[in-house]
């Protein structure tokens, strides 16, 4: 089993925390002097980069959110002029605008090097041919599972997403060893395989790395058994940087995290204090290298866990466990976050009224389904079925450009829908993760 | 082997490191770069202990070296060249060069280690060898700053600090300084802290670096990511210009 770069990696403990605080202090100093967002909530807190001594001081830092993003929309957390970034991504908002994220020349080169680690973790090397199932576009997640295999060496096949039989074809014919995509859309090759009689032991495919949408270890073995490969899980998030942040090695235990370029904290959610090391709670991530897009404490909203026991594989770095959950209302839909604000919006733009509605999560087979269940009210009852037709349509088109995901809207009894107290149920989640 | 965490130091009422923390490796070349006034000068002189700590750690492979007197500071293994050389000018080469191994000769003889050493610093410098009976103050400037890194290293320190060493230099003569930098690290496998006004320079000899600015750190790297760094380029390097030891 290799290490992709031993120095950082499998650094002792001590000298990891004297980096972290070093570049910690550094990344302080840049935010403070660049970025007005940054400086304003410093000064709301009467605190300066200064303050920080020590890593725990970490804890006196205000939080940034989802909504910081919304607010600066879309370059004002940018602490380096646009000349200087090389690269634009963007992931979905929780009201309507994306958020955006730059990079500069080095974030990129950092970002490739960060991704090349788990990928070497899950057991990728110069001879593998990697096929890319991702979306490419302006999520992160292909270019930099593209760059870190262009790093390592690796040839990359920048498939994108979708096209099942032609993934499959390609896979069988350029003797792909190396698959990367959304767990579920594994699964979906698997089955399409088993129906178009093709036996995946036939294929050179040996690993996949597999991210974007959490995933059990029944999934894991169920994966691992049909396709007969080693599948590993890794984590990231275009926020902070894209995937990169963490990834499992192959024993399989949790994520390591780059703690060199993030520093890794637990919060409780609904305090924010911070909590011992090995609770359960949201995570919230601090970036140490970054250059275009730093971030000071962002809440993930994801659950997880931290373990800073030592791992099998040699590596030092504390290990996440796979997310659990979200501290807010984001759906993740065949890799796509999605929120139900988003789809209030919608449904508001097109009626002109909040409507009673309720989302319906599905797995079929691998594939996640989206049913969205309107109630029907006097604005939108229609005598002819045409036109009952042509506003279904009309309201899943919109969806669908604005979740960049699909989903089948039905219309519904009045009334039918149950009123919760205080925070209504909007959503069903009948998937087993 | 260096950690430092969180020093701070003032000159006067002028708070001159704020926070610094840093860390060398063995035999690792760190380069401080940054404006005049960042700051970079201080540090030095304040892990020798020429200025008093106000706050901070200092340790130096495991002992603590923050609030100890200069020559404690020498003993543990660090040795100063300083910014302008500061070479005894009445003294001969040789003098010079003894006096550099003060401490050793004061605490316990080593006589014969200390003339051995003295006959190493001739062989790596031979320039020196051949002004050895001459007074510091007629050497010529590189002359000069090639006696004061060998009156350094005869303290035999694990870690040699260097302040400006290029100063007031001609290219070709800075070249040579360089090419000394480099031989003390890959020959002789000293650690070595450098501050240098050259930052293209330092940077190309240098393992890592950091950026100094009003005092504080604002950002640490490789020294290849450092050269490649647009803010370092812009305030440091001037982009496009290429130093006649480089041409």
């Amino acid at each position: 089993m290799s290490i992709w770069d031993p120095d950082y990696e499998c650094m002792p403990r001590e000298e990891m925390e004297q980096l972290q605080l070093e570049r910690l202090q550094a990344s302080l100093n840049r935010v403070y002097k660049n970025v007005t967002c940054y400086r304003n909530k410093f000064k709301e807190l009467g605190i300066v980069p200064e303050d920080v001594t020590s890593l725990a001081d970490l804890s006196k830092l205000p939080f940034t959110t989802k909504e910081d993003l919304r607010l600066n929309y879309p370059y004002g957390m940018f602490a380096v002029p646009l000349r200087e970034v090389v690269r634009i991504h963007s992931s979905s908002g929780t009201t309507g605008k994306p958020t955006v994220v730059g990079y500069t020349k080095q974030d990129v080169k950092v970002w490739s090097n960060l991704v090349a680690r788990f990928m070497t973790a899950a057991g990728v090397n110069h001879d593998d041919v990697v096929q890319i199932a991702f979306g490419y576009g302006l999520f992160t997640g292909a270019f930099g599972l593209h760059y870190g295999s262009e790093m390592i060496g690796a040839s990359v096949i920048p498939m994108g997403a979708g096209n099942t039989e032609k993934q499959i074809m390609i896979m069988q014919d350029y003797r792909t060893t190396a698959l990367v995509s959304t767990p579920s859309y594994a699964v979906t090759i698997a089955e399409r395989m088993e129906k178009m009689g093709i036996d995946p032991k036939s294929l050179c495919l040996k690993v996949g790395l597999f991210g974007g949408e959490p995933w059990s270890e029944a999934m894991r073995r169920e994966i691992e058994s049909r396709l007969g490969i080693s599948a590993t899980d890794n984590y990231g998030l275009s926020e902070v940087i894209g995937p990169g942040v963490a990834g499992e090695c192959q024993c399989k235990c949790g994520m390591h995290i780059s703690e060199d370029a993030f520093l890794a904290e637990i919060i409780d959610p609904d305090t924010g204090k911070t909590l011992p090391p090995g609770s359960i709670g949201e995570l919230v991530l601090t970036s140490l290298t970054k250059e275009a897009f730093p971030m000071v404490r962002y809440r993930t909203r994801d659950i997880t866990s931290l373990d800073y026991t030592k791992c099998d594989c040699g590596r030092t770095t504390v290990r996440m466990k796979k997310t659990m959950g979200r501290s807010d209302d984001m759906l993740i839909i065949k890799g796509v976050n999605v929120y139900p604000s988003q789809i209030e919006d919608v449904l508001f733009a097109v009626e002109g009224c909040q409507p009673h509605y309720q989302l319906v999560v599905d797995r079929k087979g691998a594939l996640d389904t989206l049913e969205i269940r309107i109630e029907v009210t006097e604005n939108i009852f229609f005598d002819e079925m045409k036109l009952q037709k042509a506003f279904l349509d009309n309201v899943e088109r919109r969806i669908d450009s604005v979740l960049g995901v699909g989903a089948v809207v039905k219309l519904v009894e009045p009334n039918s829908i149950p009123r919760a107290e205080g925070k209504a149920s909007r959503v069903i989640d009948n998937r087993k993760i | 082997m260096l950690k430092i965490k969180n020093i701070n130091a003032y000159y006067g009422k002028v708070h001159a490191l704020k926070n610094v923390s840093l860390h060398l490796n063995r035999g690792e070349i760190v380069t401080l770069i940054g404006a005049n006034g960042a700051g970079k000068t201080t540090l030095l002189n304040t892990l020798s202990a020429i200025i008093p700590t106000a706050s901070g750690e200092m340790v130096l492979e495991g002992k603590n070296i923050a609030g100890l007197a200069a020559d404690r500071v020498v003993s543990l293994g660090l040795s100063q060249v300083p910014e302008g050389r500061q070479v005894f000018n009445p003294l001969t080469v040789e003098e010079n060069l003894e006096l550099g191994a003060y401490l050793r000769y004061r605490m316990g003889g080593q006589r014969q280690e200390i003339s051995e050493d003295l006959e190493r610093m001739f062989q790596m410098f031979p320039r020196l060898k051949e002004r050895r009976r001459q007074a510091a103050g007629t050497l010529s400037g590189g002359e000069q700053q090639m006696l004061a890194i060998g009156r350094a290293l005869m303290a035999r320190p694990k870690l040699l600090l260097l302040d400006e060493p290029s100063m007031g230099l001609a290219p070709l003569v800075v070249q040579d300084i360089f090419k000394v930098i480099r031989m003390l690290r890959e020959e002789e496998g000293t650690s070595i802290l450098l501050v240098e006004q050259n930052a293209r320079a330092a940077l190309k000899v240098a393992d890592r670096g950091y950026v100094l600015e009003t005092g504080k750190v604002i950002l640490e790297g490789k020294a290849t990511e450092l050269l490649e760094n647009k803010d370092v380029q812009r305030a440091y390097l001037g982009r496009d210009k290429k130093e006649i030891w480089e041409r």
